[in-house]
């Protein structure tokens, strides 16, 4: 389990993020919402040390952050970020065989065992077919799973995602979401993800947190937090919400007066 | 049935346990490659030495070279096969300069290469960044102000390894190093810090007149194999590029990890800002030691990396000792061009790799993306 308490961060004037609490639970997967600007891909950061809190703290299973050196935490929690190595042209089994840099002392090489964990996760995440491509050359949404597989390959308790349905088209969004649920469900796994997409998180997450300003509007079930009541004041926008298959719906409107059309 | 029994195999691959799979990547071919481009270039680079001792104003053959080489070796007189001319030619002239050039090759190669993977810029170079001018100006001050002689050998690569660290940091310190660093600000930083230091090494050799008449201004600016002999300086020119390279390769893992950006390396559990430092670090010292011995000879550190990452890949567990390998060939046979083409007189190798440098360095400008 993931837990912060009171956590605050600025990048210099004005809190970022402002006494923020939060546990992410095995088994359960928390999508961290809020418009541009409300904290959550910090957040995100601070959750996994790349970032030190200014005040508050983070603890990973019991220990604190920062008492962590960086391998010990890539040990316990798996990140997907939106990284790609531009002018180095990986493999694509290359890149996963990079999740298993955390179980390795500083010098070590990847072994036959590292090869059948970065296997997995790629046959995890329907890529294996795909190994001996070259990253640079996949679609948005294969290095979107194969980016996953270097986090699966990790085999860490905890994973963190930022925004990993980022320019995908719908059935990859979906793909993607339904395997990040699959994690928390199958092998218990405690994860976080920022989502932009509303309707997404109300789908796939079992709880969301709400930021607005670096501070939580909304914390609990997403039908508790997805309400007109919630969301209007934060991103200002009227909201209508349906209630479909027993889950929730939401339909936005401008709450603003449109653009006056271009005169000629 | 020709079908079903496709079918059959394709799902027992499919079904059987992943334990029982000796090859689940599929990556043997590529390690058969990789396996195979690294002893190709170790024969290369024997071959090349063989033929490099061989060609001069003496021409001598393979069978002669081997021969002084391997009683030389082996503690043994030549014997009256070989006159004693030829045994000292091989032997004292022209083999500890083929073994200077092969290891200040491997070392550009390879230092190239680390610098590329921290910058995430595939126009780092020891030379373009100044780096090289800085590890100059640290050894002519050496000589000039005579500090720290009673280090005897050791002195000179030490205080070019103190000026290349010092280029180095200031050329970061200004570009902004952390994180992405822009291609522009980068090699703006490098030209105008090289050009500074450049001209602070020319400025000391002249004001010292005849302290050390053998390192020209021409010997810093264009790099040259000349001075090697078998002295402390060389054995420690090998003992450092081939424990760098070592080092590197084992490091190749995170070295991917910190060439794909700070925030992979930060999850993948490398610290980016501390192993940022400790490459910065490593690499002065190889530059600092080769630069001491050879001055500072240009491109190899920025079209090495290239060609090793075309070969076998930008992994760099692979690509750091084929960059060191191609960087010994490319060398070498640079300074056997710089012995030859203009006999009796001898060209700086340093022309020689400009020659071959300065092209690639603008087919790279012209590949990067325009500016916004």
């Amino acid at each position: 389990m993931i837990s912060a308490t009171g956590v605050s961060f600025s990048y210099g004037s004005g809190d970022v993020l402002d006494h923020v609490d939060l546990q992410v639970r095995h088994g359960e997967v928390l999508g961290l919402v809020g418009p541009n600007g409300s904290g959550k891909s910090t957040l995100l950061r601070v959750l996994y040390g790349s970032l030190a809190p200014h005040a508050g703290r983070v603890l990973v299973d019991h220990a604190d952050l920062k008492d962590l050196n960086a391998r010990e935490v890539a040990q316990a929690v798996s990140v997907v970020v939106q990284e790609t190595p531009g002018d180095f042209p990986l493999l694509v089994s290359d890149m996963v065989l990079l999740g298993r840099t955390p179980h390795h002392s500083g010098l070590g090489r990847h072994n036959a065992r590292d090869e059948q964990a970065a296997a997995r996760a790629l046959e995890r995440v329907g890529m294996l077919g795909r190994a001996d491509h070259g990253f640079d050359r996949l679609s948005g949404g294969e290095r979107q799973r194969v980016l996953i597989a270097r986090a699966l390959a990790h085999e860490a308790p905890h994973m963190l995602l930022d925004e990993p349905t980022n320019h995908l088209d719908i059935r990859y969004q979906h793909q993607v979401l339904d395997l990040v649920r699959g994690l928390a469900r199958t092998d218990r796994h405690a994860i976080a993800i920022v989502l932009h997409d509303l309707n997404l998180a109300a789908t796939y997450c079992d709880r969301l947190l709400l930021l607005h300003q670096g501070r939580i509007v909304a914390y609990g079930s997403p039908s508790d937090v997805l309400t007109p009541e919630n969301l209007e004041p934060v991103y200002q926008v009227q909201v209508r919400r349906l209630e479909v298959d027993d889950g929730v719906h939401l339909v936005f409107t401008p709450s603003f007066s449109p653009l006056p059309p271009l005169s000629a | 049935m020709l079908v079903p029994a496709l079918t059959t195999g394709h799902r027992d691959r499919h079904e059987a346990p992943m334990a029982l799979d000796p090859d689940p990547l599929g990556r043997a071919r590529l390690r058969r490659r990789r396996r195979i481009w690294v002893s190709v270039l170790v024969a290369a680079l024997a071959a090349g030495m063989v033929v490099s001792v061989g060609t001069g104003p003496v021409m001598l053959d393979a069978a002669t070279v081997a021969h002084v080489v391997w009683s030389r070796l082996s503690g043994q007189s030549p014997g009256s096969l070989v006159d004693s001319t030829a045994a000292a030619i091989v032997w004292d002239l022209r083999l500890p300069r083929v073994v200077l050039g092969s290891a200040v090759g491997a070392g550009l190669a390879v230092c190239g290469m680390a610098l590329q993977a921290m910058v995430r810029n595939p126009l780092a170079d020891p030379y373009l960044l100044g780096i090289s001018a800085g590890a100059s100006s640290g050894a002519a001050a050496m000589i000039l102000f005579g500090v720290g002689v009673g280090l005897g050998a050791r002195a000179l690569p030490a205080s070019a390894f103190l000026g290349a660290l010092a280029a180095s940091m200031m050329v970061f310190l200004v570009a902004g190093a952390g994180g992405r660093v822009s291609s522009m600000r980068l090699l703006l930083a490098g030209v105008a810090i090289g050009y500074a230091l450049t001209a602070v090494t020319s400025l000391l050799v002249f004001a010292s007149g005849s302290a050390e008449g053998a390192r020209s201004v021409m010997f810093w600016l264009l790099g040259s194999l000349t001075l090697a002999t078998w002295d402390s300086l060389l054995a420690i020119v090998v003992m450092v590029v081939v424990a760098t390279t070592g080092l590197l390769t084992l490091c190749g893992q995170r070295l991917d990890a910190l060439a794909i950006g700070d925030e992979t390396a930060q999850i993948l559990g490398v610290a980016p800002g501390r192993f940022r430092a400790q490459l910065l670090l490593v690499a002065s010292l190889c530059i600092g030691v080769v630069v001491a011995s050879a001055g500072s000879i240009g491109f190899v550190g920025l079209v090495v990396p290239h060609l090793a990452r075309r070969l076998v890949g930008a992994a760099h567990a692979w690509a750091i000792p084929v960059a060191a390998l191609l960087g010994a060939i490319l060398l070498m046979w640079a300074d056997l061009c710089a012995r030859m083409l203009l006999q009796p007189q001898e060209l700086p190798v340093g022309i020689i790799t400009a020659f071959m440098g300065a092209p690639f360095l603008l087919y790279l400008i012209r590949r990067m993306p325009p500016a916004h």
